[in-house]
């Protein structure tokens, strides 16, 4: 498995190529930013209809990392569908896959801005979850400790040779851990912008995903 | 055939003037459906257009529009009502004479919908707007004819084909209008004629005297040019030395970039303080404003530009003008040097300047062919597909239609005539529903069938997006370039943004002649400070590299042939024997491949003289195939003319790599992934609306909602790889930055003629390649490794460990 290991809050935690996070310890596999149905809702507002495989393709990604890790518990960490519509109105094969996925395994949807109320999907709805020394939300709080959230679809940007290669990314310091999006419509912050600059401390470290993740001091 | 009204052959007369053959010709030709008049800049081209609209509007007077003048430039657009003006006003005819471009103001553009001028000056963009509002047919009642400026240039866009679109639905709206096309000297008059007629109509093609040939010669320099490069800088004093000796002197460059090098070179040898100039598309419009203004007035002594300049505006005297670097297409050149006095009758005056050794031979093989009126260019094929997408958009926001009428209408313009109604189908298909495998967008349909057939919009607001994002001209991603800390700040102009992502604080680049120092980005602007003391790095810009055309190719290689060279400058014709000595010099029925040692490497240099952008796919494709074989390629560059590769093994049997079949699949695996069919998808995702540039917001970029357009492409040649749109990018790519067409055309030619020279060190021909600049590693592997050996760097450097 291509992954890059890291320690956080005295928890050895594995950022996967996939921009998924793992725990081994707990079991325990985390995304966030599904944005499932995102096509649909553009499509719906008298947007462009795009090509509509990104449900599809998002779900098959997860249910690859599932497989590949065993994982016994699963959190989405917010901002899973585009809009609480959306929840409604993903195809029926979309649906089945993640009735499929939720089999055998404990399954957790936090609360995003996107949406933001109870979806009519099996699993438990929180708007944030503690386990052992972590707490998982959507959105970073000022001041938590220990903190896995979502939200800002970070990304990372890095000079080699004479090329700029830029992919979403981890970004993690002493008191949070943010995770990339996860969806396959979804675009991404530069960690440089002043919202995640201003909330990273000194320290913090990006990890690039990508075929071959790779970890370098957060790019400012 | 009526006569031209006496109060016009009076103001002829008056002027001391008389009317040209070609301009009579065209008035005898008013009532025809279709004209096409090849006249040189300068031939009083434009009256002979308006000429039959002053006539009828002197005979009959009447109100509401009559003729509608379309040109590719704003700034022609606003001229010619400059240039009208005066006649109009001297006949004594009382008419509105008005410009619409996107510099219109919107109060003005209003009142045009409900009380439009006698003649209407516009653009293709413009244009296709007004025929997307619902009250089009009462704007456009009883036009008579439409004037289509520069025509040749439009032809070879997709500019051209959206106006041949907006004219087709404009005949159906106004069935006696007649056309016209004025054209600069073109290979292939009858294209255009094809072009622009309403299709079957015939269209008679008018020459007019081409006047006397230009007087075209190699500018001679004491020093040698170098053996590559695009600069020139060699050539800067005997230049200035021209620029002395003439009133005013454009001097043409093929890239931006190089404009910009020479332009700052000149500067620095410029001890008289002579006025000279730079003009290029990528400058902020205010400089460029100012340079055409003071360049009318005649204060400058020179104009350092790009394309931007080939269209016809008169620029008044200039009577010189400089080609810098090889010209890589001959009709080109000929329109360029065209632009020098215009006075009728008395020869252009243009030099060439070649860049380095090679295009030496390119010059005189472009001078030779210019001399002979052997002019060059490529068939463009049918229309293309996106631009038919986008055309069905704005039919619909003018109001529902019928797919039959719709159809038959669109096959009337010239690009879209051998459409056929299956290909119309899946475009009509793909704007109502996306025309996806899956059946996803069945309740969001963008464009309905009501239950009498007519197609409509579902959603009637959806037509001010259409209408927002209309056109076919592609604003790569560029950012505003500022100077930093002057109040507001002084706009530069653009640079592309993968370019200001490669820029760190502190690294300089030119634009618009200065040196400028990077200090940040700010609110998607780039902020830069004035610095003249460093070596500057150079700004990329979007400006298309040119291929050298097949007709050019040929005859250097048919040069090539000659027992010697009497034409070339002797250090040229040296290098090229001391090649024929030492290898051989390529010929054009046979493929010469080179295979020698140098610095610890092994190199193979192929000389398909495929252009730039062929001998670029090949390179990607013989890299692959070698990779596959275990011949170990690092990486490789290319020119024009040759592709050279370099790696760990010797190439001892290359006729494996050259299958055709083999390259072809190769091709279609490689493109999958490629980021030139990224760049295509995009483009054609845009114009025929998948994307949206415009929202009503402010521009995308930086923010996290939306995404790459490379994502869906992904997604499409993933689970849809079939799609119209993924089709339509195959098409685009391949004739485009692909070229494989000339591959094929090269293979083709060369059979079984490969001839691979193995030679201990590296030869003449092969030797300035190594000078070359957009050396290319081997992909895949290459980038992750990069990405982990500076990750391990930088962790280091930050006394940071990863577990």
């Amino acid at each position: 498995m291509n992954k890059v290991t890291f320690s956080f809050a005295d928890q050895t935690l594995f950022a996967l190529a996939s921009g998924a996070l793992w725990w081994p310890d707990k079991c325990l596999l985390c995304v966030s930013d599904l944005h499932l149905g995102k096509s649909e809702r553009l499509a719906r507002r008298g947007g462009p209809t795009l090509p509509p495989y990104d449900s599809q393709d998002t779900l098959t990604r997860l249910a690859a990392d599932i497989a590949r890790t065993g994982a016994e518990t699963v959190i989405c960490l917010g901002d899973s569908f585009d809009d609480l519509d959306a929840s409604v109105a993903i195809g029926a094969a979309e649906k089945q896959n993640i009735i499929t996925l939720q089999a055998g395994r404990r399954w957790i949807w936090i609360e995003g801005n996107h949406d933001p109320g109870p979806i009519d999907l099996g699993g438990a709805h929180l708007s944030e979850y503690m386990l052992g020394p972590l707490t998982f939300r959507h959105i970073a709080q000022h001041g938590a400790r220990a903190e896995v959230s979502g939200h800002f679809h970070p990304k990372a940007r890095l000079r080699a040779g004479n090329r700029s290669i830029t992919r979403p990314a981890f970004l993690v310091d002493d008191t949070r851990l943010i995770l990339p999006a996860y969806g396959t419509y979804t675009g991404g912050l530069h960690s440089s912008a002043p919202a995640l600059n201003g909330l990273m401390g000194e320290r913090a470290l990006a990890i690039l995903t990508g075929p071959q993740p790779q970890i370098i001091p957060m790019p400012r | 055939m009526t006569p031209i009204p006496a109060r016009i052959t009076d103001w002829f007369t008056a002027k001391g003037w008389s009317i040209h053959p070609h301009q009579q010709d065209m008035f005898d030709r008013a009532q025809d459906p279709a004209t096409l008049l090849i006249a040189p800049t300068g031939g009083g081209k434009t009256m002979a257009g308006f000429l039959p609209t002053l006539a009828e509007l002197a005979d009959r007077p009447r109100d509401g529009l009559h003729t509608i003048y379309v040109s590719p430039l704003k700034a022609l657009a606003a001229d010619i009502r400059r240039n009208l003006r005066g006649p109009a006003d001297e006949i004594g005819l009382p008419i509105r004479i008005e410009d619409r471009t996107g510099d219109t103001s919107a109060t003005q553009k209003k009142r045009q919908r409900v009380d439009p001028p006698h003649i209407l000056l516009t653009t293709p963009e413009s244009l296709a707007l007004l025929t997307s509002y619902e009250d089009a047919p009462r704007m456009f009642t009883g036009v008579q004819r439409i004037i289509v400026d520069e025509i040749h240039a439009l032809a070879e866009s997709k500019r051209g084909d959206q106006l041949m679109l907006a004219l087709a639905r404009l005949q159906s709206l106004c069935p006696d209008l007649r056309r016209v096309g004025l054209s600069a000297t073109v290979e292939d008059p009858a294209a255009i004629a094809r072009f622009l007629a309403r299709h079957p109509d015939p269209c008679q093609i008018i020459q007019a005297d081409p006047g006397p040939d230009p007087d075209i010669r190699m500018l001679e320099t004491q020093e040698m040019p170098p053996w590559s490069g695009g600069g020139a800088a060699y050539s800067i004093p005997t230049v200035l030395k021209q620029i002395k000796q003439h009133k005013t002197t454009l001097i043409f460059h093929n890239t931006r970039a190089q404009a910009e090098i020479f332009f700052h070179n000149l500067w620095l040898a410029n001890d008289d303080a002579l006025p000279i100039g730079i003009h290029h598309g990528s400058l902020d419009r205010q400089q460029r404003e100012r340079v055409e203004a003071a360049m009318v007035r005649g204060d400058l002594r020179a104009i350092v530009c790009t394309g931007s300049l080939d269209l016809g505006i008169d620029w008044g005297d200039v009577d010189l003008v400089i080609q810098i670097g090889a010209p890589k297409n001959v009709k080109r050149l000929v329109q360029r040097i065209g632009r020098a006095n215009h006075r009728y009758n008395a020869p252009s005056k243009a030099l060439l300047v070649p860049a380095n050794r090679f295009e030496v031979v390119e010059c005189v093989a472009a001078l030779e062919a210019a001399k002979a009126h052997d002019l060059d260019g490529e068939p463009r094929g049918p229309g293309p597909r996106d631009v038919l997408c986008q055309h069905i958009l704005i039919a619909a926001a003018a109001g529902p239609f019928q797919a039959d009428a719709l159809f038959a209408e669109m096959t009337a313009a010239g690009p879209y005539a051998r459409l056929t109604r299956a290909e119309f189908d899946a475009c009509l298909t793909f704007c109502a529903t996306g025309g996806y495998a899956l059946r996803a967008y069945d309740r969001w349909q963008r464009l309905q069938q009501r239950p009498d057939g007519q197609w409509q919009l579902r959603d009637p607001r959806a037509a001010q997006r259409i209408r927002m994002n209309l056109g076919t001209i592609q604003d790569t991603d560029t950012l505003k370039v500022r100077l930093k800390r002057n109040r507001g700040g002084k706009p530069l102009g653009e640079v592309e943004e993968a370019f200001a992502a490669s820029l760190t604080p502190g690294d300089t680049f030119l634009i618009g002649g200065q040196i400028v120092r990077y200090e940040g980005l700010r609110e998607m602007v780039v902020e830069v400070s004035r610095r003249a003391d460093r070596k500057p790095k150079i700004a990329t810009f979007s400006g298309t590299k040119f291929a050298t055309s097949t007709q050019l190719s040929d005859r250097i290689l048919r040069m090539f042939a000659q027992p010697d060279w009497p034409q070339l400058p002797s250090h040229t014709a040296e290098w090229l024997a001391l090649q024929r000595d030492m290898s051989r010099l390529p010929h054009r029925d046979r493929l010469l491949i080179e295979s020698f040692p140098n610095d610890g490497r092994e190199h193979l240099c192929v000389y398909g003289f495929a252009g730039r952008n062929a001998q670029q796919t090949l390179g990607l494709l013989l890299t692959k195939r070698m990779e596959e074989t275990g011949l170990a390629p690092l990486g490789f560059v290319a020119t024009d003319y040759a592709t050279l590769i370099w790696g760990l093994d010797a190439v001892t049997d290359p006729r494996p790599l050259f299958q055709p079949d083999a390259l072809r699949d190769g091709l279609e695996i490689w493109l999958a992934g490629n980021a030139v069919m990224k760049r295509t998808f995009r483009a054609s995702a845009t114009i025929a609306g998948l994307i949206e540039r415009n929202t009503g917001g402010q521009r995308k970029s930086g923010r996290q909602a939306t995404f790459s357009s490379d994502i869906l492409y992904d997604t499409l040649l993933k689970y849809d790889p079939e799609h119209l749109l993924m089709q339509i990018t195959r098409e685009e790519a391949m004739r485009g930055l692909v070229d494989f067409g000339r591959i094929e055309d090269m293979l083709a030619r060369i059979g079984d003629r490969i001839d691979l020279i193995r030679l201990d060190r590296v030869s003449p021909l092969a030797a300035p390649l190594f000078l070359e600049v957009g050396k290319i590693p081997v992909k895949g592997a290459a980038e992750e490794r990069l990405l982990a050996e500076e990750s391990e760097r930088l962790l280091r450097a930050a006394g940071l460990a990863a577990s």
